[in-house]
């Protein structure tokens, strides 16, 4: 793992204007990322974590302080730019899979690398490699509509995965999915993590995935309540280790 | 633009029915466009063709004071024959009309007629000119149309009394036998017109070697300047019967603009649902990193696109449909005769490469900027907002 700061947010703060109150989604958050991490973004809801997350990620801008990502302002970035900054480095997970309805399983995954420009033969290739690491390369022909759940996560993690980005964001991943189809997403993440070295930071309440994170920080009211390393054995004793 | 091209055609096919409900309304678009504007072009070129061969020929040299909207000036115009065209005569490449007024006396009524001297030998223009020849001693053989017919209640054998007045301004009458009634779709040597030997019109009206009008057989290319006489090109001629074609076009036009605008609303429509619907994916593109201007260029495209198909569609099932009109013609109702020009009983339709081209263009045209229309909403969606499958 680096030292250097992937992600750095410096007295993070975002409002949300709602008719005539302000909402603070988040207040003044510093935090900082490495590369590596297999971190996650814990607390009830509305504690600011998907926004945390969305800023991170480029979607949205900070009201006041700063947010760096990869050496590059959050909020100083045109939307152009922010766009290629998600296209190049960042894969987003999402909660409700958002695969396009309309394209096979492997067209899914291929779509960033269209984006990028990537040759054919290159395409194919990385995609294939990317539905194997999912497990996934028998259902290249099907449909979204056509498959599970768990399969669908699935294909959006080979998706997040084929541009072998430097950073992943999921936002409540296994919300979807049952206990055992969460447990195979999560070791197929952790395994990326391991091999590939991409940064995952998840944004969940889901105790499944809390027990898989090596960094948890918990966010309240949009402020860092806590923020702990998590060693194996710390795991162990709050998740009681054999839940896995 | 590879790319988008690439996705926008995915979208659509994977969008199945709902393209091809839009594509096959458009191609009803591009075919009855393609159909109402190639009916007027081969009813105009049907009806030109039609006034070259019975009237116009190559072209004409009309006397100087002869106006055919005023019958007024028939007095005057009428003179010698000047060289250059009694030349043309006489190698059979033109010939001279004779007009003067009259009435005619048919059934016990009077009703102004316009009376017109023509060779019977001539063989410049297709009119059945021959059959005055078939004339007895005593009565002056003549000859009329289907429509002067009809409103004179004359046919063939009738003898019928025709009052003129002659160059030095004298009335006299001749009875007159209508030796053959002729069927023509054109009604300006129809209509309020009887037709007489040549020869006959002048030694009756004491106007020898005269002519109103010298019309030129089709291959014959003369347009000296000739004192006292005036030189009518094609172009001049047929001028009048293009502008009533154009302005009974405007018609269609209405018809098929009111047919593309359904096509275009049906195709807005779907441009609107498509964007409240597929905000998510809007939401999705976004967080993978396409630009707005992206996702706008795609939704566009895939817009666009429908016209596309819609022109091979119509291809498909259009163009043989087109091709069978065009060879097998479409019947012209009686009522039609009441247009005012030379339409037959069967028009042919004319498409034009341009013609084709051109609706293809415009409809595409129209098809992009309708499309594109909706998409500005794009510009204004955050990310954010699209992904939680709200629109701003």
């Amino acid at each position: 793992m680096e030292n250097k700061a992937l992600i750095e947010t410096i007295d993070l703060v975002k409002i949300y204007p709602m008719g005539n109150h302000e909402l603070i989604a988040l207040n003044r958050v510093n935090l900082a990322f490495r590369a590596g991490e297999f971190a996650g973004l814990v607390g009830p809801s509305g504690s600011g974590k998907t926004t945390l997350l969305n800023i991170i990620g480029s979607l949205d801008s900070p009201t006041r302080g700063s947010a760096v990502v990869m050496g590059k302002k959050v909020e100083e970035l045109s939307a152009r730019q922010a766009a290629r900054l998600r296209m190049e480095n960042i894969g987003f997970i999402f909660q409700t899979f958002n695969l396009l309805p309309v394209y096979t399983v492997y067209e899914n995954v291929e779509f960033p690398l269209l984006l990028l420009g990537v040759s054919g033969a290159e395409r194919k290739r990385r995609v294939m490699e990317a539905l194997e690491w999912v497990r996934l390369s028998e259902r290249a022909k099907s449909k979204p509509s056509q498959l599970s759940g768990g399969e669908s996560q699935r294909v959006a993690i080979a998706r997040a995965i084929v541009k072998k980005p430097t950073l992943i964001l999921a936002d409540e991943p296994t919300a979807n999915l049952d206990a055992e189809n969460s447990h195979n997403i999560l070791q197929i993440m952790e395994e990326l993590n391991r091999e590939l070295g991409t940064t995952f930071i998840f944004a969940t309440h889901d105790e499944k995935v809390i027990q898989y994170l090596r960094r948890k920080i918990t966010l309240l009211d949009g402020k860092v309540a806590r923020d702990e390393i998590l060693t194996t054995e710390e795991k162990r004793e709050t998740h009681g280790g054999n839940s896995r | 633009m590879k790319v988008v091209f690439k996705l926008a055609f995915r979208n659509l096919v994977g969008a199945g029915l709902r393209t091809w409900l839009n594509v096959i309304v458009l191609s009803f678009s591009f075919i009855a466009i393609i159909w109402s504007q190639g009916v007027y072009e081969g009813m105009s070129a049907q009806a030109a063709q039609s006034l070259k061969d019975a009237e116009y020929g190559g072209g004409q040299y009309w006397h100087e004071e002869y106006d055919p909207y005023n019958p007024l000036t028939l007095e005057k115009a009428h003179g010698a024959l000047p060289a250059p065209l009694q030349r043309l005569i006489e190698e059979r490449r033109a010939m001279a009309i004779l007009i003067i007024q009259g009435t005619l006396y048919p059934q016990g009524r009077f009703l102004p007629v316009i009376i017109k001297g023509i060779d019977s030998g001539q063989n410049i223009l297709l009119f059945p000119s021959k059959f005055l020849n078939n004339g007895g001693e005593d009565e002056i053989p003549a000859l009329i149309g289907t429509r002067m017919a009809r409103s004179t209640g004359l046919r063939v054998g009738d003898v019928v009394t025709l009052r003129f007045r002659d160059s030095q301004g004298a009335f006299d009458a001749r009875n007159i036998r209508i030796v053959h009634i002729m069927s023509t779709t054109v009604q300006s040597i129809d209509q309020g017109q009887v037709w007489l030997p040549l020869s006959t019109l002048r030694s009756l009206a004491g106007m020898e070697q005269e002519a109103t009008l010298v019309t030129l057989g089709k291959g014959t290319n003369f347009s000296e300047r000739i004192p006292g006489w005036s030189y009518k090109s094609l172009d001049f001629l047929l001028q009048d019967i293009h502008e009533l074609v154009r302005s009974k076009t405007v018609g269609s036009t209405i018809f098929y603009l009111i047919l593309i605008l359904l096509a275009l609303l049906a195709l807005f429509d779907t441009q609107v649902l498509s964007i409240f619907r597929r905000r998510k994916e809007i939401g999705t593109l976004m967080a993978m990193g396409m630009s707005r201007a992206k996702i706008i260029q795609l939704f566009t495209l895939e817009g666009a696109l429908h016209s596309l198909l819609a022109a091979l569609v119509a291809a498909v099932y259009g163009f043989p449909l087109l091709g069978i009109f065009a060879r097998k013609g479409w019947a012209m109702p009686q009522a039609i005769d009441s247009y005012g020009f030379a339409i037959g009983e069967r028009i042919f339709p004319i498409y034009s490469a341009g013609l084709i081209l051109g609706t293809a263009i415009l409809v595409m045209l129209v098809t992009t900027l309708v499309s594109f229309l909706p998409t500005r909403r794009i510009a204004k969606l955050k990310p954010t907002d699209a992904l939680r499958g709200r629109i701003s």
